[in-house]
């Protein structure tokens, strides 16, 4: 999936996550995250960020990221909102709860 | 039976009232991806409860998610998403006709087959909210086997009704139209949510009525709403005593293998059976609402 | 005869024709004043050197004007190297950083500290560590000399010329007022040298009193003690946070039926949300059960005086006032007493308010899985809060219930290790959040008293996995090795240490 504009989804409210999708200046995946609770938990952040967008088929973005103590399926659901915007899509591959 | 004493609202694109929505002991929990959604974020509120739904756990609440309706354009891409994260209730809004529900229906049934969910393991309850959903409620119950009930959604049918929410008068009709729906189609009937959160007594005065009417509950807007009702539909000491002795004697009744039980030699009717069973069972005391 | 035992007698004189060396003639006699024109003045007579330790009080909480006013001048005078014991600071107190860096300040002992002077202190500011007492165990520092304070600069909303001060005053003028001046009456007793900064002179005597004139040596008159917004909110209002009010449900209920319950029981409530919620909710049992209190303790609300002046509970003992209602009461109901730190939760002192407790309800910014509780540093290991009465209460009371929720945000406050220990876990009883409630397994008479009253028990390990499956389980904090800070118990041994946080990126 090819980002083709910037978008944002997502607030700063607390338990929120904004995210920003931009298109890429380079190749592959750049992630700025700006986290309360970075110490603890930014790693696990940027790796749900870069996964939903992979899963997606995003292979270059560069994503800003501002947490405000987002649960991870809140990380996912607004980087796949803010992905599905940049790229002008609304195709998205739901998949079933087992 | 499923207790529905209360449904609570879940604006479906705040992430912090999902993330806490399963605390407050709410019977059902319903996800909003309609009214409290702006049109902006339709798309963004849909990623957001279809993500929660896949990875967090709200049991034993029965989770709802309240779609926007089929002719918005939206419902049917909130049913591509929602149904496959399976909730147990679709909700849908602004119902008019039978013809609605059959309509979203049919786009439920298509989903499951094709993600290979069990067909018909997708409940749907229907909220109706105007003079014409009202006179059609009879047929809105009996329109799908899936409905588990119908509810009323006041704010819409009073605008509808050229009148405005007061102490009630102005819902008295299509209350008891709704409930005599769905008790005449043999499913719950639940009423509307009452807005003023910092007013208790109006809050308990309006629960206090539909409770007598025969609703199952009531839809609530803040959890701390939930409390009250449940104490509310909380049966009485006396009545639990009550319900207990009757179903004591059924169950000695049926081993006795005799086709009649008496209490205080009176005999016991079918009714007063069921109703013993419902109040136990709303009392928490299941267990105690068997016959064998 | 024998005057022997008559101590410090002197010579003694038969006859009544004695004229004491110490009479001023009467033409002579007028009012004496300490009053000063300046804080600069006061400093200087107090003979303030360097190397000195002087001390604050934190009546006037984020609204505090007198540290700053205070520490600049003597900076202007060119002290250095002095130790500064506030009962407590806050965020106002960010100026203090330049203050450390100019190396007028090298030490601090304090409650608490918020704000950018406790990030700055945990990010390795200070040479030597910061010093964090609770309450009673500061009054008992000082009391016993161990925390020696030369000089106590102690802001008062009234004073007369010679010292009697009060944390409000009777006349109609309007002026600031903090209600009860419980920790700074300790430092006034104790130091070598107190200085009373006031905004307001009012006539001798200026009774009722909270500190006594003996224990004043100077008096300085000041515009402003504080910004009115800061040192009170006009009423501490209840929460309307449905978590807060269903952590409150549960807490009132433990309470309930915990033995603890009964007429003529004493109690403190914390000053968080859900545990003043606590109050609204026990204060409907109270009524419904016609059960009164004979006395409550601590920081008080506006809430304990409602329920004080609705006869619901018999005694006030307050040695901080949080709002204007609690001030107002402290000044117009007989039974409000205002009473020191030492009184309040003294170790030493083993009569100790604390120790009369039936229960405390105190909030956490961390508990875990051995009871432990941290009120100190957040999440991120930066020193942001205060030991303030916890552990002296926790361990005095015979119920400590401590009110968290679950999670806030994205952070888990049932953990495996608080980052620091402030409350020892052998004397939390019960911890009660929005989704379980856990009893200490030292305590099998309040699990059997609660099981026996349907209250859904679970364990604190059970809490900690259910936090986890919430929102994950956090990476570790990092410390560098560097100590910027200890913990100190009730009785002033070191329970831990606080060490600077590692925010180093790494790539």
């Amino acid at each position: 999936m090819k980002i083709i504009k910037p978008a944002v989804a997502g607030t700063l409210e607390s338990s929120d996550i904004q995210i920003r999708v931009e298109p890429a200046d380079a190749p592959g995946i750049e992630i700025n995250l700006n986290s309360s609770v970075k110490q603890q938990f930014g790693k696990k952040i940027i790796q749900v960020i870069h996964d939903t967008l992979e899963e997606m088929g995003v292979t270059d973005a560069y994503v800003e990221a501002v947490d405000k103590g987002a649960l991870d399926c809140a990380v996912k659901a607004r980087t796949a909102a803010a992905a599905y915007r940049a790229a002008g899509k609304e195709d998205y591959e739901w998949r079933v709860r087992p | 039976m499923r207790l529905r004493r209360t449904m609570m609202f879940v604006p479906g694109n705040n992430p912090g009232m999902i993330k806490d929505a399963g605390i407050y002991g709410a019977d059902c929990i319903m996800f909003d991806l309609e009214d409290s959604v702006s049109v902006n974020e339709k798309d963004a509120a849909r990623f957001l409860v279809y993500s929660a739904l896949m990875t967090l756990d709200y049991s034993p609440a029965e989770i709802v998610v309240r779609i926007n309706d089929l002719s918005s354009g939206l419902g049917v891409a909130d049913l591509e998403a929602i149904v496959r994260a399976r909730p147990d209730v679709i909700r849908l809004p602004k119902t008019e006709a039978a013809q609605d529900v059959i309509d979203c229906e049919r786009e439920i049934e298509r989903i499951e087959k094709e993600a290979g969910i069990p067909i018909g393991s997708t409940g749907m309850m229907a909220a109706i909210e105007s003079a014409e959903g009202v006179l059609n409620a009879p047929e809105i119950a009996k329109s799908s086997k899936r409905l588990i009930g119908i509810a009323l959604g006041a704010e819409d049918y009073v605008t509808d009704l050229k009148t405005t929410r007061s102490d009630g008068t102005e819902l008295a009709f299509a209350r008891g139209m709704i409930v005599n729906a769905a008790r005449a189609a043999g499913i719950d009937a639940l009423d509307t949510v009452y807005s003023d959160v910092s007013n208790e007594e109006g809050f308990l005065a309006e629960a206090t009525i539909i409770k007598k009417m025969g609703f199952s509950g009531k839809s609530v807007i803040n959890p701390r709403q939930i409390d009250p009702l449940h104490r509310l539909f909380k049966p009485s000491d006396k009545d639990i005593e009550k319900a207990r002795n009757i179903m004591e004697a059924i169950r000695e009744a049926n081993a006795k293998g005799s086709g009649v039980a008496s209490l205080n030699g009176k005999m016991i009717d079918k009714p007063v059976v069921t109703r013993s069973k419902y109040l136990l069972e709303l009392a928490g005391l299941a267990e105690e609402a068997e016959e064998e | 005869m024998d005057i022997s035992k008559i101590q410090n007698i002197g010579k003694i004189n038969f006859n009544g024709e004695y004229t004491p060396d110490c009479v001023t003639p009467k033409s002579e006699v007028k009012m004496p004043s300490k009053v000063l024109p300046s804080i600069r003045d006061a400093i200087i007579a107090t003979g303030l050197k360097d190397g000195m330790t002087i001390s604050f009080h934190h009546h006037f909480r984020n609204g505090d004007y007198i540290v700053n006013m205070v520490m600049d001048e003597i900076a202007k005078l060119g002290i250095k190297d002095l130790t500064v014991a506030a009962s407590s600071l806050a965020s106002c107190h960010a100026p203090l950083i330049e203050h450390i860096k100019n190396g007028v300040i090298t030490h601090i002992e304090t409650s608490g500290m918020r704000g950018e002077l406790a990030e700055a202190i945990s990010r390795g500011l200070m040479e030597t560590p910061v010093v964090f007492r609770s309450h009673g165990g500061r009054a008992d520092a000082i009391a016993n000399d161990e925390l020696h304070i030369d000089v106590a600069f102690l802001g008062a909303p009234s004073c007369d010329v010679l010292g009697n001060a009060n944390g409000y005053t009777r006349d109609e003028s309007g002026a600031t007022m903090c209600g009860s001046l419980g920790y700074a009456k300790v430092d006034a007793e104790y130091s070598d040298c107190a200085v009373v900064i006031t905004d307001h002179i009012v006539p001798y005597p200026n009774t009722p009193l909270a500190i006594p004139a003996v224990h004043v040596r100077y008096v300085v008159e000041v515009e402003e003690l504080g910004d009115p917004e800061g040192i009170m909110s006009g009423a501490t209002r209840y929460t309307k946070n449905p978590k807060e009010l269903m952590i409150a449900k549960n807490a009132a209920n433990v309470i309930e039926h915990s033995g603890y319950f009964y007429d003529g029981f004493a109690m403190q409530m914390g000053s968080g949300g859900a545990a003043l919620a606590t109050a609204r909710f026990l204060r409907e049992k109270m009524e419904e059960k016609n059960i009164k209190a004979h006395f409550a303790l601590g920081g008080i609300t506006g809430q304990i005086v409602e329920m004080h002046e609705a006869g619901l509970i018999k005694k006030i003992l307050d040695v901080q006032s949080f709002d204007l209602t609690a001030a107002a009461s402290l000044m117009n109901n007989r039974f409000h007493t205002q009473i020191d730190g030492c009184f309040y939760a003294g170790y030493d002192y083993k009569g100790a308010a604390v120790n009369a407790l039936d229960f405390v309800v105190l909030s956490a910014l961390e508990i875990d899985t051995d009871f432990n509780v941290n009120v100190l540093t957040g999440s991120d290991g930066v020193i942001r809060g205060a030991i303030g009465g916890h552990p002296d209460t926790a361990a005095g009371a015979k119920m400590s219930v401590v009110v968290a929720p679950l999670t806030r945000g994205r952070i888990p406050t049932i953990v495996d290790k608080v980052n620091t220990v402030v409350t020892p876990g052998i004397t939390v009883d019960v911890v009660v959040t929005d989704q379980g409630i856990a009893v200490n397994p030292n305590r099998p008479d309040i699990i059997e008293r609660l099981e026996g009253a349907d209250i859904l028990l679970t364990d604190i390990e059970s809490l900690k996995v259910r936090a986890e499956k919430i929102v994950g389980k956090p990476d570790p904090i990092k410390y560098k090795d560097r100590v910027v800070a200890l913990a100190l118990y009730r009785d002033n041994s070191i329970i831990d240490v606080i060490r600077e946080v590692d925010e180093d990126e790494e790539e």
